[in-house]
């Protein structure tokens, strides 16, 4: 059974819908990619899938043993205050709060994937730093390790390389391309659609028309096609996979 | 006699002690919170249920009722979980919804306090309610052991979540994602303050009371960065500065809880000369 199927879903707000009509579903290993135009409802879907707000209509079935804690969540804005005050040990260490349960305190098995997850991303070395002081890069790997920490299954990552440089974004990819090798689920939010149709196994265009398939199907499709073109004038030339 | 000489002398009475016991303990609760209040909109919570409280305590004088926590208590902690659904709803008008209890409250209270005077000195009365009492100097065993029962609750119920209070207040869109329970959590959050400012009531007064909530939490955070640290220094903080309040006012003859509350401004100016100093430092 696929980890998530959404059947005949719309999403939006307050009973309005902002998408409707999708059919999707993702297995274990698959790298989706959600693409779309700004305000076309792709994290108002990806809200949904979270349950973080109720579907217009439509169901979304999770399986595979996916309870609807266990997802990893990289949010594009987050709801962080700046000037809290908290370290990125504690805020990693948040990431395994679904793990803990009601137990008042972290066991040595939630400090020590704190401590690898930290490792991971190589922000060890800002682990006493306070949060709001690093850098916009910094701060996003933080993140990630959070939502790494909730979830060995998938991670739902909500345009994770916003802000930051050519070379962060790129060490995020293959940070990110790593993790889906060792088994992790990825949903991914992106405008970088030439990372999309590089990285992804699947794409799913949210917009007038909505398509789901795989990168190679939605290379050929009319959609894929279109909104393809259109960014390419501004990209570097695309490279074709190897 | 000299300041010290007169605080050993006092200490040879009971109430002083118990004065003391009280003050470090509602110190103590008050400042556990302070972050969460500093930061989210539990400040503007946390400011109108102290109005809420002196509208029940004019209540409960007028009532003529000994034991006024027994009234002042659900009060508050109903009124506190009314603002959060409000809140909840449609913060706009949850925030007018604060405003307009704690300002009716406050009026009524007053309104109360003259209609039916307790005692000739309606001002007085009045006064103490708002800026706390001597009554911190009057408390009889019962208030004492009233007082140090709830701040054991609080204090137990902050370290039993307090991985849960951090999480739904640094970020409460990934704290649901994870499947927390974030409104229990809130209003749990809410209940808390409501039992701290019922306590804080007896030492500082109703208008005070922000201010040693707050002022502990602000100092910290301008020395120290993570939740865990600021949280242990408001603590710090918060208990002497209460400890330093009380002996000064005994010494000074100076009202409680004012001073309490000046020593924590100064301690805050302190350490936010060490932040800057610090700063340049590093
Ligand atoms: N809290 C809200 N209440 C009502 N409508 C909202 C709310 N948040 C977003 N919307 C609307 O829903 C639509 C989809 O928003 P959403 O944030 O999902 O877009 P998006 O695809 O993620 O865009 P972007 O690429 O800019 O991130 C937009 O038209 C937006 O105006
Ligand atoms: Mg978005």
């Amino acid at each position: 059974m696929a980890l998530i199927t959404c059947k005949d879903l719309a999403v939006g707000y307050d009973g309005d819908a902002v998408v409707w009509g999708l059919n999707f579903e993702v297995r274990a290993g698959d790298y989706l990619c959600i693409v779309g135009e700004n305000g076309s409802g792709k994290s108002t879907l990806m809200r949904t899938l979270l349950h973080l707000q109720p579907p217009v209509s439509g169901e979304i079935l999770l399986g595979d043993g996916l309870t609807a804690g266990g997802i990893g969540y990289l949010p594009q804005q987050s709801s962080i205050q700046k000037d809290f005050p908290a370290s990125v040990r504690e805020i990693v260490l948040s990431g395994c709060q679904s793990r803990k349960g009601l137990r008042p305190w972290y066991n040595a098995a939630e400090r020590q994937l704190a401590s690898e997850t930290m490792e991971k991303l190589g922000i060890t070395k800002y682990a006493k730093r306070c949060f709001p002081e690093l850098s916009g890069g910094q701060q996003q790997r933080v993140l990630l390790a959070r939502a790494l920490c909730a979830t060995g299954k998938l991670l739902l990552l909500d345009e994770p390389t916003a802000g930051l440089d050519p070379g962060v974004t790129t060490q995020l990819y293959s940070l990110i391309e790593d993790l889906n090798r060792e088994g992790i689920t990825i949903i991914m939010i992106s405008h970088d659609i030439a990372a999309a149709v590089r990285f992804a196994s699947h794409i799913l265009h949210i917009g007038r028309t909505v398509f789901f398939g795989t990168r190679e199907q939605y290379e050929k499709s009319g959609v894929g096609r279109l909104f393809l073109a259109g960014t390419q004038e501004q990209e570097m030339p695309g490279r074709p996979e190897e | 006699m000299d300041g010290f000489g007169k605080i050993i002398f006092y200490l040879q009475y009971p109430f002083v002690r118990y004065a003391l016991i009280v003050g470090v303990l509602i110190a103590l609760c008050s400042s556990l919170l302070g972050v969460t209040l500093v930061l989210k909109r539990f400040s503007f919570i946390g400011d109108g249920l102290s109005h809420v409280a002196f509208g029940a305590m004019a209540v409960a004088s007028v009532l003529k009722i000994t034991n006024q926590t027994a009234l002042v208590l659900p009060v508050t902690v109903l009124c506190a979980v009314l603002l959060l659904r409000t809140g909840q709803n449609a913060r706009v008008k949850g925030d007018a919804a604060i405003a307009m209890i704690s300002v009716g409250a406050l009026a009524f209270g007053y309104l109360l306090m003259n209609i039916w005077p307790v005692s000739s000195n309606i001002s007085g009365d009045v006064c103490s309610t708002l800026f706390g009492s001597t009554s911190i100097l009057t408390l009889s065993a019962r208030d004492v052991r009233i007082c140090v029962i709830l701040s054991v609750i609080v204090i137990a119920l902050f370290l039993f979540f307090y991985h849960r209070i951090f999480d739904v207040t640094f970020d409460e869109n990934f704290a649901r994602s994870a499947g927390t329970h974030v409104d229990r959590y809130h209003l749990l959050i809410a209940v808390i303050i409501a039992v701290i400012i019922v306590l804080a009531m007896n030492l500082v007064g109703s208008l005070l009371i922000s201010a040693l909530v707050i002022f502990p939490a602000l100092s910290a955070m301008r020395i120290f960065k993570s939740f865990r640290s600021v949280t242990v220094c408001s603590a710090v903080l918060s208990v002497l500065s209460a400890l330093a309040g009380l002996f000064l006012s005994i010494a000074a003859a100076t009202p409680v809880g004012s001073t309490i509350v000046a020593v924590d401004v100064l301690v805050f100016f302190v350490c936010f000369l060490i932040g800057r100093f610090g700063l340049r430092a590093g």
